[in-house]
């Protein structure tokens, strides 16, 4: 059983990321009145890059060639170790929520290199964004996590989901806090509104793609997904840290099962959540942008000194 | 090859056509079709009617094409305009851009053979003195559901290449 | 075989081999060659010497003292090397001995120029007066080794003279040391007025008797003198001058060690001798460390010089060590001496690791610079292909630099981090909202290094060639080479094996009087380093296992599964227009959103110049001309109103020699008078 739950700790978050992608799209879709392209039509793309051939500039190094490999690597295992749907695998060493910023520093630093490296004008405007934006949210993602650990006195992720799960009312306006800061964060790691528009295609506006605008074939694959599983990431991290019912200790089949849809079902309640969101307020000039990230950083200071 | 102008897709609706392109997509793209669109110096006629494609009426997006904005994230190139002297290097450098598998379709009269821009000094009369096309639409400009039937029976012809490739 | 040579003869070993490599030096300056070999040389058995010193001290428990005692009670050279001295010993050693290697090779472009007898003479010098400093047990002997230190950095600042710029930064620097030991010197003064004497040992005990008042003016010069040598703001700004026109391997040396010195005698003094007993020392550190931190990777953000934008780091990362000792201090006042020793082990964890990776960095720069002979980052580009190997190491360095996991830097900040978060649940408001804000710098302090670094690594040795200085770039010697590389596994090493070095380092911490039964504060099983309050734990050498397995794994499964496509070698898509060097990003403009988003502190200025065709019409410009910089807010608001002030008042002095003999005698007649008086 033990085996079976690590599998699917490993395998939920490339599995299921391009979903929650396709479901982001449709919604947004339909408050734009359109169709909108199915909910699986991530996989479809994934496939197809996969078995597309490439075109690299000769200008790149070995950083761009290893920076998909490593960024999509770190998304996996980030995936692995924060809590999805279990908290019996708490012993994990890599569940430290400094861990996990540094790690998603790490991912953001080789993006930016790549983007460097091709030596076009859109790849590096692209990464002077992203590094800028990157800079400014440490602060915020630190501190949003910062208030939860001394909640919970550890900070360790899954101790941090069980304390929040049992705490008394009244402390939840420091929480409250925390999430609105924890959302921005969000908004601004997962390249959204109104941080940066996914869907642009004019290299003016342009963070995350930006950087991308190089890659072909299996790359291009790679970091698509890569991008997915961190939304997913940010959203069950969302979910589970804030709203941590449904997480189960047990290994029996039905708890675990029962505890995959509860995962899901709070999934899918924030990604309507963001897409209400995208489809509500216009993308940002980007220095108004600051402004959004240091409220974030100062709303968690002052949730922590609440809570102390 | 150029299709005929007046062939009978013009009667159906678009979610019919719409459904057959999705069926074929599905077949032989994998599911997802992404078009780059290159201007090499159109009135930009064309450009609106490819423009109009995404937007809710027509909606491409539900059949499994969409619109990239680099050429090595695409499939399908989409060309138009007459190849002006200017634009001459800039499409050949977006061909080499593109990753193989890749189908060059021009789309416009003007792009097929200079159009009403035919014989001027300034351009090339037509993209395929440029680079190898494969396909083309006619029309100046062709509307939405004229090139969304051209596609649908561009897609036929490269599946039975297929078939007849594989047998 | 190791238990023969004991602590204290590696030591006097590696000092004696010092000596001898300086005036070897001297002697053979007329043989370029056999100056470089010899005084570099000698530098590397001295620097094994000394590193066998200080293992046997910190690992073997072999602390020991040395006097040689004198008539005058205070003139006596005594040598204390206790674990802490150990420690530092250990990090100047490390660094010398990779520093010589890099330097045989990197002196050879001074063949012909300049003397090398001179430099190696100066730089064995250098090292004798940094062992002393950080051994010296007397306050006298150690105000003369502390001289002997910065005259021999001073000349080896202006080693280049023909470069004018070298000779400003190095008057610079003369000037602000001598500052800063003038405070030093006050600082010693009333230690002595207040215990009768200047052994460090003896004013430790009789520190007791002391007035609050003279304790807290000690407090107050010492941190303006040790601080003008560690760099902190706003005493800082010889060190963006001088580090760049030294040397590249002096360079490294003065920021990776030099500048460690003024920590070392912070911790022995604030920590150790005056026992940290007020409140308020502790948050000025903490503060102070705040602000370095922020405004010097702010600052290192809008250099284009790769040099001075490393020497604005140094500040930066002083400053975090010095939020690590401000938060020992504040615990330690409040008697919280388990939390101070743990804040104490991570200010010198943060020293050791940026030694290293500062060192590791000016030794990629240098190594640029010397094949590319320009030191602006704006006509480098594309260096990777020129230079991959360097290229390695920098990338090495600036992850480490970057504190990202797995290497040393991502350990030392966690660490710091720890004791912070510790900080914050103490229940006064007012200490609670300092490390609040300490834990916001630093954080931020991360994102913004991390951020510079993409520019510098990326601006320098990404992308194609941005001049034609580039092209003529070969890859390093080899001894350069063979240090970097070295550097770069040692950071890798210090971040997998940090628990083991947390031990260690702690066996130091409880060396100083005040920590001897502190314990209980960490558990390290396995490398797995974990809090004992159970707030914490990280392992350092599964994150780096974890993230090399799944590397590989998926590198593999993806070339198995791909394996049949192609890939194809093109242009970069530029849109189709023709690409130039211009059309790259460059260093300014990437760091120009950060620098407008925190124009308050930085005082962005920008100045264009438009020539016109025809002067009166002013349509159609002939040439622009744009330059983007920053108000040098410290020159012009502190500096230059004091020196006016200086040079003011000596003009009123001045009136006091006025040339009349007459003059003279009645001044001669008034002091007589005022004698006689008080003596009666």
């Amino acid at each position: 059983m033990t085996i079976i739950i690590w599998t699917i700790q490993l395998a939920l978050v490339p599995i299921l990321s391009p979903l929650f992608l396709g479901v982001l799209r449709k919604i947004k879709a339909r408050f734009q009145n359109r169709v909108g392209a199915n909910i699986f039509q991530p996989y479809r793309n994934l496939w197809k890059l996969f078995h597309k051939d490439e075109v690299m500039s000769e200008d790149a190094s070995w950083i761009f060639r290893i920076a998909p490999y490593l960024i999509f690597t770190i998304t996996i295992i980030l995936g692995a170790s924060i809590p999805l749907f279990s908290t019996w695998l708490s012993n994990n060493l890599l569940s430290d929520f400094l861990a996990v910023v540094y790690l998603v520093a790490l991912s953001t630093f080789f993006l930016a290199l790549a983007g460097i490296d091709v030596g076009s004008a859109f790849g590096g405007f692209g990464s002077s964004r992203e590094m800028t934006l990157a800079a400014l949210t440490e602060g915020g993602f630190i501190f949003s996590f910062l208030a939860l650990s001394f909640l919970a006195h550890s900070t360790n992720l899954f101790f941090i989901a069980s304390a929040v799960s049992v705490l008394p009312l009244f402390s939840f306006t420091p929480i409250v806090l925390v999430f609105i800061s924890f959302v921005i964060i969000m908004l601004c790691e997962t390249a959204h509104f109104p941080f940066d528009n996914p869907a642009t295609h004019l290299e003016l506006t342009m963070v995350h793609e930006a950087m991308i605008l190089e890659y072909s074939g299996k790359r291009l694959a790679l970091i698509e997904w890569a991008a997915a599983n961190k939304f997913l990431i940010f959203l069950a991290l969302g979910a589970n840290m804030f709203f941590p019912w449904g997480l189960t200790a047990q290994t029996d089949a039905w708890s675990v099962v029962s505890a995959l849809g509860i995962f899901v079902v709070k999934v899918l309640i924030l990604t309507t959540f963001v897409a209400i969101l995208e489809s509500s307020i216009a993308k940002f000039r980007f220095f108004r942008l600051y402004d959004l990230l240091f409220t974030a950083f100062i709303l968690s200071a002052m949730a922590i000194l609440l809570i102390l | 090859m150029v299709m005929p102008v007046n062939f009978l897709c013009n009667e159906e609706k678009i979610e019919i056509i719409g459904g057959k392109l999705q069926k074929k997509i599905q077949r032989l793209f994998n599911g997802s079709l992404a078009i780059r669109e290159v201007d090499t110096g159109s009135t930009n006629s064309c450009e609106h009617e490819l423009t109009a494609l995404s937007n809710p009426y027509y909606d491409v997006e539900r059949f499994g094409i969409s619109f990239v904005a680099s050429p090595r994230h695409a499939d399908m190139l989409m060309v138009t305009g007459p190849v002006t002297r200017n634009m001459r290097e800039a499409l050949i450098k977006t061909y080499e851009a593109t990753p193989d598998p890749k189908i060059v379709v021009a789309v416009g009269n003007d792009a097929i053979n200079g159009g009403i821009f035919r014989g001027s000094y300034a351009v090339l009369d037509g993209v395929d003195k440029i680079i190898p096309v494969d396909f083309q639409i006619p029309g100046d400009p062709p509307s939405p559901k004229t090139i969304l039937c051209h596609l649908l029976k561009i897609l036929v012809v490269i599946e039975e290449k297929d078939h007849g490739e594989n047998k | 075989m190791l238990n023969l040579i004991s602590a204290q003869f590696s030591f006097f070993l590696a000092l004696l081999l010092l000596a001898i490599g300086a005036v070897g030096s001297l002697t053979f300056a007329k043989k370029d060659w056999l100056a470089n070999l010899w005084g570099n040389g000698l530098a590397i058995l001295a620097s094994v010497s000394g590193l066998v010193a200080a293992v046997k001290v910190l690992i073997f428990n072999e602390a020991f003292t040395y006097t040689i005692n004198s008539t005058f009670s205070n003139l006596s050279l005594s040598l204390a090397v206790d674990k802490l001295s150990a420690f530092f010993v250990l990090i100047i050693s490390l660094v010398a001995f990779l520093s010589s290697i890099y330097g045989i090779g990197y002196v050879k472009h001074f063949y012909n120029k300049y003397n090398l007898g001179v430099l190696g003479f100066f730089y064995n010098i250098f090292l004798v007066g940094m062992l002393f400093v950080v051994s010296a047990h007397n306050g006298f002997f150690f105000l003369i080794v502390w001289e002997i230190m910065s005259l021999a950095s001073y000349f080896l600042v202006i080693f280049e003279n023909k470069e004018n710029n070298n000779i400003k930064a190095g008057s610079l620097y003369l000037v602000m040391t001598h500052v800063g030991t003038a405070f030093i010197m006050l600082a010693f003064l009333l230690l002595y007025r207040a215990t009768g004497s200047l052994d460090f040992s003896v004013i430790k005990a009789n520190i007791g008797n002391a007035s609050l008042l003279i304790k807290n003016l000690v407090f107050i010069f010492a941190l303006i003198g040790f601080g003008t040598k560690a760099g902190i703001i706003p005493f800082h700004i010889w060190l963006p001058s001088a580090h760049p026109a030294a040397p590249t391997h002096v360079s490294a040396l003065m920021s990776g060690v030099m500048i460690k010195t003024g920590i070392y005698m912070f911790i022995r003094l604030f920590v150790e001798i005056l026992s940290g007993t007020e409140l308020w020392w502790g948050a000025t550190i903490l503060i102070i460390g705040i602000i370095s931190s922020l405004l010097g990777v702010l600052y290192a953000l809008t250099e284009h010089d790769i040099k001075r934008l490393l020497a604005y780091h140094s500040i930066e990362n002083i400053g975090i060590i010095l939020l690590g000792l401000g938060s020992a201090m504040i615990f330690l006042s409040l008697n919280l001496k388990t939390l101070a020793a743990l804040s104490l082990v991570a200010a010198l964890f943060h020293t050791l690791n940026h030694a290293t990776f500062k060192a590791l960095l000016f030794m990629g720069a240098g190594s640029v610079i010397s094949q590319t002979h320009t030191r602006n980052i704006e006509e480098y580009g594309g260096l990777i292909k020129f230079m991959p190997q360097t290229a390695l190491y920098f990338l090495i360095g600036s992850l480490a630099i970057s504190a990202l996991p797995p290497f040393n830097g991502f350990f030392s900040e966690w660490l710091t981090f720890q004791t912070i978060f510790s900080g914050i649940q103490i229940p006064d408001i007012l200490t609670k909202s300092m490390f609040i804000l300490a834990a916001g710098s630093l954080a931020f302090t991360g994102g913004l290094a991390a951020a510079c670094f993409v520019k510098a690594f990326g601006v320098t040795f990404l992308a194609r060639p941005r001049s034609v200085a580039v092209l003529q770039a070969r890859e390093s010697g080899f001894f350069m080479r063979f240090s970097m590389a070295a550097l770069a596994l040692a950071t890798l090493i210090l971040g997998i094996f940090a628990g083991s070095v947390s031990k260690i380092i702690l066996g130091a911490v409880n060396n100083l009087t005040g920590f001897q039964r502190v314990s209980g504060i960490f558990f390290t099983q396995k490398q797995t380093f974990e809090l004992s309050n159970g707030f914490a734990a990280i392992s350092t050498p599964m994150i780096f296992v974890i993230l090399s397995v799944v590397l590989l794994l998926i590198y593999g499964i993806v070339k198995i599964l791909t394996s049949k496509r192609k890939v194809k070698i093109g242009r970069t898509w530029d849109c189709g227009t023709k690409l130039e060097p211009q059309m790259e990003i460059t260093a300014t403009s990437f760091a120009r959103s950060i620098v407008i988003i925190f124009k308050g502190a930085l005082k962005p200025s920008k100045q264009l110049e438009i020539e016109y065709r025809d002067a009166d019409m002013r349509y159609f410009p002939k040439s622009r001309n744009v330059e983007l910089g920053i108000v040098d807010v410290y020159r012009f608001y502190f500096y230059q109103p004091l020196r006016d002030l200086m040079i003011r008042l000596s003009g009123y002095a001045k009136n006091v020699q006025i040339g009349i003999l007459n003059v003279y005698i009645a001044y001669i007649f008034l002091i007589l008078l005022i004698l006689l008086f008080v003596q009666s």
